[in-house]
């Protein structure tokens, strides 16, 4: 794929494996973004474009979440730059794992998300590091867009979106991409402000507006925070799970 | 209004920022205060989008089929259930409460 670790070795590297598994994990729910973005008002194409060209989950969720709840394009925009910030951090870690250089700076930007980060992040051998994000990236960059596609074509035929109950996915997606970032008191606490911020927003201030108040309050309590560095930093499907589970296990 | 200008902007800002990881020296996005407030961001955020939707309706609040929804999904997410298990929970469970006529 990139500087050449030769096929035959590809198939029992570790990195290379999981992030297979993960790119057909995180890609196959890129069809829950598909058919909630047209749920939602968006055209096939718009749907298309946010996964081509912005490629971050929480994001393309987010875009689509404002303006579903009938917030504005600048909101919408807004909200997901803002969730997107973290993705500036991964970059460089990424940058100073691999050193990626020349041309290869910009295709690695583009697939440097969630997942490709952790799964990178997990190995320590520098060729397994870079199996791990390309394979994740280029993986997940595919079948997330496959999936959409589906996700797109297959929430047009079915009619009323209520009906379905597709508001109630889009809340079970927000807390999904939520869920593995709340480990320990202080995430909780921050879930917690920003909720109640935004819950009493919403009577007050136009629709899409209510998120950003959150976003003021989680700007202000991670500026002041003292926690763990990573905190926030996960990824919504966890690479290494089982081995973090048999770890956890082996410490009882 | 128009949503595609929206898009391509916000498509725009997400592509600049990852890139900047790679452009800007370490020592200036290294400092925890950065750090912190990336993650912090990213759980307020999440927190309130998953808010909004569950409760909000234009400017008012309402609890309607939806709060099913939350609780379906928060039941799954505590059994370990991938991703789409947790969404298809929560589609269901407002599915299933409007059928039986509520909200």
């Amino acid at each position: 794929m990139t500087s050449g670790p030769a096929p035959m070795k590809l198939r029992e590297s570790p990195a290379f494996k999981i992030a297979v598994s993960l790119s057909i994990a995180t890609g196959l729910y890129g069809v829950s973004f598909g058919a909630l973005a047209v749920a939602s008002g968006f055209d096939f194409w718009q749907t298309m474009v946010l996964s081509l060209l912005l490629f971050s989950g929480g994001s393309q969720f987010a875009f689509i979440g404002v303006v579903a709840g009938g917030g504005s394009g600048v909101a919408a925009m807004t909200a997901s730059a803002l969730l997107g910030l973290r993705n500036g951090i991964y970059g460089m870690q990424i940058n100073a794992m691999l050193r990626p250089g020349g041309w290869k700076r910009y295709i690695s930007a583009h697939i440097t998300i969630d997942e490709s980060t952790a799964t990178a992040s997990g190995q320590s051998d520098p060729d397994e590091q870079r199996r791990g994000f390309w394979t994740a990236g280029i993986g997940i960059f595919i079948l997330w867009n496959i999936f959409t596609a589906i996700g797109a074509l297959a929430g047009d035929a079915m009619g009323d979106p209520k009906q379905w109950g597709l508001d109630g996915a889009a809340v079970a997606a927000f807390l999904a991409l939520l869920w593995p970032r709340l480990k320990g008191r202080e995430p909780w606490a921050i879930a917690a402000a920003c909720a109640l911020a935004t819950i009493l927003a919403v009577p007050f201030v136009p629709s899409g507006v209510p998120i950003l108040v959150a976003a003021v309050v989680a700007g202000v309590i991670g500026w002041f925070s003292h926690a763990r560095m990573d905190e926030g930093l996960e990824p919504d499907v966890d690479p290494y799970a089982e081995k973090h589970q048999r770890d956890h296990e082996g410490k009882k | 209004m128009n949503l595609w200008l929206w898009i391509l902007i916000a498509c725009a800002l997400a592509y600049l920022t990852k890139l900047v990881g790679y452009f800007v020296p370490a020592k200036l996005l290294e400092s925890p205060r950065i750090m912190h407030v990336a993650g912090t961001m990213t759980i307020g955020l999440l927190a309130s989008l998953t808010a909004v939707n569950a409760v909000a309706s234009g400017q008012g609040l309402v609890l309607d089929a939806r709060i099913g929804a939350l609780v379906a999904a928060a039941v799954a997410l505590w059994l370990r259930a991938p991703f789409l298990v947790v969404v298809i929970s929560g589609a269901a469970a407002a599915a299933v409460l409007r059928l039986l006529g509520w909200g």
